[in-house]
């Protein structure tokens, strides 16, 4: 599978990554290439086999429905980047 | 148990500017699941709180934080799943699906895409006595809730609290199943009223704990019956999606104004782009949203930090053992039991607390009568004093003393409206039987006196004797004059029945 | 006592039971080694008081007589453990500033077992990569040395700061992570002993994620009985991790009776690898005739889909990967992009990340975006999920037909040096991990063991693989090879 710009570009935006226009081809390039090396994967007949879901099956753990966290407002903003009156903020988003 | 049989409601046919049009929706509903703690970590789902209080490490997804799951939710779910009358999965499994909005911490959002926990069930929702519309569950899954972005509290910026993210929702998925307006409303509250019975969610849609995302599309008379034989979605119209919907007005509102925008767009020639709208209710219109326009890709794929959650038969079996009994079932025992009127019952049954008062008063009593009483003298005067059926200051028990009182022959009809106003202002908790005694509100039974009283009002009244005798619908002004004589306290049965007799009728 | 810093977590231990050294004395001397070692850039948060009020509380705790195993002993910590109040930025910019609030499970478990914290240590931005050259601190330099040559090799990576340290006497051992290879890779590079245990041995909560179902943090040491007492104070059950496993943690020291009499070790045919050099080759040999003369049975086996572990971990870490780093996007905590006039959220995103991210880790979040994307996820994502179990199924055959140890190569090669691959294919980078994803993928118990040294004087290990929640008869193992290599070797000091 060969990805083009237009895919490049896509992928770079889905991801949330800035890519100058003039890097998209040489990114596009390695993003193929690592692709190739995978589809080496075409090879192996997987007929009738389940996709692994757990690594080590086990049951999956549970909680008890009691309030064991929270009211830690200054350690949940100590790390931000910008935090007003109680609250992250963040460049306008528009809805 | 009745055997009811109900014929489904007629679509709602919207006539355009050229042909007639049907509406075909389908509904996801979000539910708020009712715990103390949230989905995945233990911080508080408290509304209301200071901004980012009520969230963990967890929920702000900081480096190296990892979900743990609150089983308590899952069984709400299968209570849920159990009361729609759904397949419940004894396998199920979490995937991530993954978009950037600063209200979704981790970038994703936990849910349930590709192996929810609740199968197909299905709502019956009554548009009338006899006239149902039965409305097929697609899936139910478990998914976190997001946060809560304001936007006018700066000119350039977002505010974000976390309090809400994490939270348990339920996702409950219909089929498209609903024809009009009117019948979406009337499943959001179908559905709300069972999730109260189950104390699965709150259903307060004003704080957001239950909202719809409604899919509205129109066709062609005759289209849909062709989806339905086959399930063929091509017979269908392009779909738009009416976002985080949270008041039944709202929703009526919004599916006519779309399904009308559709229609004009079609009618044009034009076609419709299937894509998320928002309504707005200022201005009575839905809008296209802005920011999920761009094509999404959410790349749902399973929560490498959890395994799939397996489930014992013997824990579901466990917990339909302990379901109450639900809004239809109940409803019917209603009809059957009590023989009150199908309206009657659809109001007893509204809600589970007004339902068990009901049974209270009405179990071993003249159920039509217990009806009356409890809608009309309970019921209005909690509605006047705007007061829940919890802060009645009448209980049932007294309503029912009440009640014998008067099926004794004790007191008369209007004695026990006294009666009642001296239970609810000044003897709360008192009982009925002591406080009729107390006050010496005692009907007179015995013929003897009343023949007395009745004789008496015969010779002093004659020419009301002559009228009567021409014509004897007036013989109730001797009935009611006796009555008076008597201080009220004379059985008006007892009355009539000597009067007639006198008067020789 | 000299050269305190030189002393195994057994030699301390036993040294500060006996009342011949003190925490005190072993953290100031790993305190000076370190702060004479900056030009190999493996320490990059340096944690001097927190250390010393611990090793003063450690030796309050010998005198009393409550002292485990790890009491008082200084150890270095990986960058991708959350440690409360201390740089935790799993060497990238995205993470620069970040001070969690809280301590992950397995730093809270050595800490209440007496551990002493030496300081933070540098790794692969994110643990990506197998060379420790993509950390945003700069490279680290291992101590080893090719003879007759001063140029700057790798150790190995992502945990290359751990083994840099290690192998370098800066502490007496560290913790590492390894997601395909991570621990064992850099450990063969410089000549020490490093363990992954097996999935759900060891808490995540705190670390750093990577790939989720890979990830699994484990030791890296001097010995294989260090590895055995340090991993034990990291193991056990967390309720705060669903991954992780609640078994109890056996005494895995106890296990090291060096007795492998009638053990079968299989030699999986497909590790002989095109290519592969010849020296790589001969330590193998070597390798498994020492088991063979320590008593062990040894078996050729198959593990017949070993070729397709290498791209079906480049499909499921980087697509894990994507999603796991979805939360670095300058809004609770990290680097944020400085706007420009105009720009929203999305640039914001856009910009942070750009700018927050190195090229490696761009790299494996856009292939993981990819292979997830809408009408690939079949093709890519499950279908490696598919090859997984295949794999997963390959050491489940030969171990239930008695086989109780596998034993291959940790490397195709001795170390390389520093920019060596930077004109190289992405790929070729990712064949360092050859040997070693496998092991991950099936959720395995692994561990390097330095063998020998190459022509050019760099060591090389063996690595072998455990059956699952077998951690304690896998370290016999290497414990017995260890014995029968009789490494040595340490770098020359040239920092």
């Amino acid at each position: 599978m060969s990805i083009d710009i237009d895919t490049a570009r896509r992928v770079a935006h889905l991801a949330r990554i800035a890519v100058r226009e003039e890097d998209l081809p040489a990114l596009a390039g390695e993003l193929s290439g690592i692709l190739t090396f995978m589809e080496q994967l075409n090879e192996v007949d997987v007929t009738g086999v389940e996709p692994m879901t757990s690594v080590t099956p086990m049951r999956l753990k549970r909680r008890a429905d009691v309030v064991t966290d929270g009211n830690i407002q200054a350690q949940i903003l100590a790390n931000a980047p910008d935090a007003r009156e109680g609250f992250f903020a963040v460049p306008k988003v528009v809805e | 148990m009745l055997d009811l049989t109900f014929t489904p409601p007629a679509p709602k046919v919207i006539q355009g500017a050229r042909e007639d049009w049907e509406l075909v929706i389908g509904m996801e509903i979000h539910a708020q699941i009712a715990s103390n703690a949230k989905l995945f970590s233990g911080a508080s789902t408290a509304f209301g709180s200071e901004p980012n209080s009520n969230v963990s490490f967890v929920d702000a997804a900081m480096p190296g934080m990892l979900p743990v799951i609150n089983e308590f939710c899952v069984e709400q779910a299968v209570r849920t799943g159990l009361g729609v009358k759904a397949q419940i999965n004894l396998v199920s499994a979490f995937d991530r699906k993954n978009y950037f909005y600063p209200d979704l911490p981790q970038g994703y959002q936990i849910s349930q895409l590709y192996h929810p926990i609740v199968g197909e069930g299905e709502v019956l929702v009554e548009m009338g006595p006899g006239v149902a519309r039965r409305v097929r569950i697609e899936r139910i899954h478990m998914e976190q809730d997001a946060g809560k972005s304001i936007h006018d509290m700066d000119p350039n910026l977002s505010f974000v609290d976390f309090n809400r993210t994490g939270v348990a929702l339920m996702e409950i998925v219909s089929r498209p199943d609903i024809r009009g307006p009117e019948e979406a409303a009337a499943y959001v509250a179908k559905l709300r009223q069972i999730l109260r019975y189950l104390g699965t969610c709150d259903g307060n849609m004003q704080n957001g704990n239950l909202r719809a995302d409604v899919n509205v599309s129109v066709c062609r008379p005759g289209q849909y019956e062709k989806y339905q034989a086959t399930q063929d979605f091509s017979h269908l119209g392009t779909r738009c999606e009416i976002k985080n919907m949270n008041s039944m007005r709202f929703i009526q509102a919004a599916i006519d104004y779309e399904a009308r925008r559709q229609i004009a767009i079609l009618e044009d020639g034009g076609k419709v782009v299937q894509e998320t709208r928002l309504y707005d209710p200022d201005k009575g219109e839905t809008r296209s949203m802005r920011s999920k326009e761009e094509a999404h890709d959410y790349r749902y794929f399973p929560c490498p930090d959890l395994m799939p959650l397996e489930i014992e038969q013997a824990w579901v079996d466990d917990i339909a053992a302990r379901m109450p009994e639900l809004p239809d079932a109940k409803k019917a025992r209603f009809l059957e039991d009590y023989g009150v009127t199908d309206y009657d019952a659809s109001v007893l049954t509204a809600e589970a607390e007004n339902a068990a008062f009901f049974d209270a008063v009405a179990k071993g009593r003249d159920g039509k009568q217990a009806a009356n009483w409890v809608i009309n003298e309970l019921f209005g005067r909690l509605n006047k004093e705007g007061r829940s059926i919890a802060e009645s200051p009448v209980s049932a028990a007294q309503l029912g003393g009440v009640l014998d009182l008067i099926a004794s022959g004790e007191i008369s009809g209007k004695m026990a409206k006294d009666l009642f106003e001296i239970l609810w202002t000044e003897a709360p908790g008192a009982d009925p039987k002591e406080v009729a005694a107390a006050r010496g509100m005692k009907q007179v039974t015995d013929t003897g006196a009343i023949e007395k009283a009745v004789d008496e009002i015969i010779t002093a009244n004659p020419e009301q004797v002559a009228k009567a005798k021409a014509n004897p619908k007036l013989a109730g002004w001797f009935t009611g004059q006796v009555i008076k004589a008597t201080g009220g306290k004379a059985n008006p049965a007892a009355v009539n029945a000597l009067v007639a007799q006198k008067l020789g009728l | 006592m000299t050269d305190l810093n030189r002393l195994s977590i057994s030699e301390a231990r036993d040294a500060l039971r006996k009342g011949e050294t003190t925490a005190k004395a072993l953290t100031e001397a790993c305190l000076t080694a370190i702060e004479g070692a900056g030009a190999l850039n493996a320490f990059v948060h340096h944690t001097p008081e927190i250390a010393r009020a611990q090793a003063a509380a450690a030796d309050q705790r010998i005198a009393q007589g409550d002292a485990p195993a790890m009491c008082g002993i200084p150890l270095g910590i990986k960058d991708l453990f959350c440690t409360k109040g201390v740089p935790s930025q799993a060497a990238s910019r995205i993470l620069e500033g970040f001070r969690p609030e809280y301590e992950s499970t397995v730093t809270t478990q050595l800490f209440e077992a007496g551990a002493v914290m030496l300081g933070k240590l540098s790794m692969d931005e994110f643990a990506m990569g197998s060379s420790n050259e993509t950390a945003c601190y700069g490279p680290v330099i291992s101590p080893w040395r090719r003879q007759g040559d001063s140029a700057a090799l790798t150790p190995g990576g992502s945990s290359g700061g751990s083994a840099a340290a290690v192998a370098a006497d800066l502490c007496l051992g560290a913790t590492g992570t390894d997601t395909g290879g991570s621990i064992r890779q850099p450990a063969a590079f410089t000549g020490i002993v490093g363990i992954k245990p097996t999935y759900g041995r060891v808490s995540r909560w705190g670390v750093i994620a990577f790939a989720s179902s890979l990830d699994q943090a484990g030791p890296m040491t001097k010995t294989v009985r260090d590895a055995a007492i340090m991993l034990g104070a990291m193991s056990g059950h967390d309720p705060k991790d669903s991954t992780s496993a609640d078994l109890p943690v056996p005494d895995f020291e106890a296990a090291l009776t060096g007795d492998i009499r009638g053990k079968v070790i299989g030699i999986p045919r497909e590790y002989r690898m095109e290519g592969m050099p010849a020296e790589i080759e001969a330590l193998w040999t070597r390798g498994t005739e020492m088991l063979k003369d320590a008593g062990a049975q040894i078996r050729d086996i198959s593990l017949p889909h070993t070729k397709y572990a290498l791209p079906a971990y480049y499909v499921v870490a980087p697509a894990e990967a994507s999603s796991n780093l979805a939360r670095y996007d300058g809004v609770r905590y990290g680097h944020r992009a400085s706007l420009a006039q105009g720009d929203g959220i999305t640039q914001m995103y856009e910009k942070t990340r750009a700018e927050g991210f190195g090229k490696e880790v761009q790299r494996r979040i856009m292939i993981g975006t990819y292979v997830l994307s809408a009408g690939f996820y079949d093709a890519y994502y499950n279908r490696a999920r598919k090859v997984r179990a295949l794999i997963k199924r390959d050491f489940e055959t030969v171990f239930a037909e008695g086989v109780d140890a596998i034993l291959t190569p940790a490397t195709p090669s001795s170390a390389f040096g520093i920019g060596e691959m930077a004109s190289a294919d992405p790929v070729e980078m990712y064949l360092n991990d050859v040997f070693t994803v496998t092991v991950n993928l099936a959720g395995l118990p692994g561990i390097a063991v330095p063998v020998g040294l190459d022509a050019k004087g760099l060591p090389m290990g063996l690595q072998l693989i455990g059956r699952p929640w077998e951690e304690g008869a896998l370290l016999n193992h290497a414990y017995v090879l260890q014995r029968a290599a009789g490494f040595v070797s340490k770098p020359q000091k040239w920092w």
